[in-house]
């Protein structure tokens, strides 16, 4: 019979169809994997409400873990504290900043540059290629990042 | 409740909608993406809300007359002109986050809005510091403040004329239609109506 250790193995290979270096268990969009009965359960957190990237989660998820059951929760649980201490030094080092903290966020308005690790950085657009991002350049190493946005 | 929620959910659609005409012409490349970001968040806000009133939130969204929708006439106007565009965001902005805040606590989708929709704010802060005191900017707030009224409940506009510091006048009130709103129902559920039936996305 499935354990859920081997479920959660098996989610962690899912990568983040957007941001293929972090994988789901890395975003800490899964909320809980319960087998109930022999039958697995699969609680899945969305991250930004207009991400086209969620059906795909959701159906990656199903096709991971066959017949799986996976229950989207439509509450406030997923903020970007979510994200792993291994998620965040993958997203560092693909260049994507990684978010900071929400309670370092409302504390401080800095912002580290992946490549070079300085603070002396810009914002050039809160909005970015995908919801999750904004746009940064960084003064040091004179090279645009992109930052993803703590929610 | 769920008339709030569904004129919260027609709200987040059409002003999705509108602002997403901005997409490709824009003043500014940062502006393209921004209205295109913004649209593509409060669009998903809307189906999240349509997803807890309906089991079929695309019914909901777009098989209604429309006259039965619930959208304030300030999100209806059609591709205003920049300074007025920017009026609206900002003002749409800060009646929403009065408006959430009310329902946070009984909604738990309305607080996840909420964390989105902390961007949408510093955008449209960032462009009102910028334009603020510029005539044409503030002629658009304006033109636009009765309807901007209209976005939140009569006990939450006083809150609201305090926020922007301008002086509560009779608002423009939902139910109401702007004569764009016809032609922007059509558009909007042109897909949903050519489908074949039976049809999966």
């Amino acid at each position: 019979m499935v354990t859920a250790e081997q479920v959660w193995a098996a989610l962690e290979e899912i990568p983040d169809p957007e941001i293929p270096v972090v994988s789901l268990v890395d975003l800490g969009v899964i909320r809980s994997v319960e087998i109930r009965d022999g039958h697995v359960h699969v609680e899945f957190t969305p991250t930004f409400l207009g991400c086209p990237a969620l059906e795909f989660m959701k159906r990656a998820i199903e096709d991971k873990v066959p017949g799986a059951d996976v229950e989207v929760v439509q509450d406030d649980s997923w903020s970007t504290d979510k994200i792993t201490a291994g998620g965040r030094a993958k997203l560092r080092e693909a260049g994507f900043a990684p978010p900071a903290p929400r309670l370092v966020q409302l504390q401080s308005q800095v912002h580290r540059c992946p490549y070079c690790d300085s603070t002396d950085t810009r914002l050039e657009n809160l909005f970015g290629p995908t919801p999750c991002r904004s746009l940064r350049y960084c003064a040091s190493c004179r090279q645009p990042f992109e930052q993803f946005k703590t929610i | 409740m769920n008339e709030l929620l569904l004129g919260l959910a027609d709200d987040e659609l059409v002003i999705g909608w509108r602002d997403s005409e901005w997409t490709g012409i824009a003043p500014m490349l940062e502006e393209d993406v921004a209205f295109s970001s913004i649209a593509q968040n409060e669009i998903g806000h809307a189906r999240a809300v349509y997803e807890l009133l309906s089991d079929d939130a695309d019914a909901l969204a777009f098989d209604r007359a429309p006259g039965e929708y619930r959208c304030a006439p300030l999100v209806q106007l059609h591709l205003l002109e920049w300074a007025h565009t920017i009026a609206r965001r900002w003002l749409y902005e800060v009646a929403d986050e009065i408006r959430i805040a009310e329902l946070m606590s009984e909604v738990p989708v309305a607080a996840k809005i909420n964390r989105e929709e902390a961007y949408h704010r510093m955008h449209a802060e960032m462009w009102h510091e910028r334009l603020r005191d510029e005539p044409r900017f503030q002629a658009a707030v304006q033109e636009l403040w009765p309807y901007a009224l209209g976005v939140v409940l009569p006990e939450q506009r006083a809150e609201l004329a305090a926020r922007v510091k301008l002086d509560e006048v009779d608002a423009i009130e939902r139910g109401t239609f702007d004569d764009s709103f016809a032609a922007l129902h059509e558009e909007m559920t042109m897909v949903r109506r050519s489908a074949p039936a039976g049809a999966q996305w």
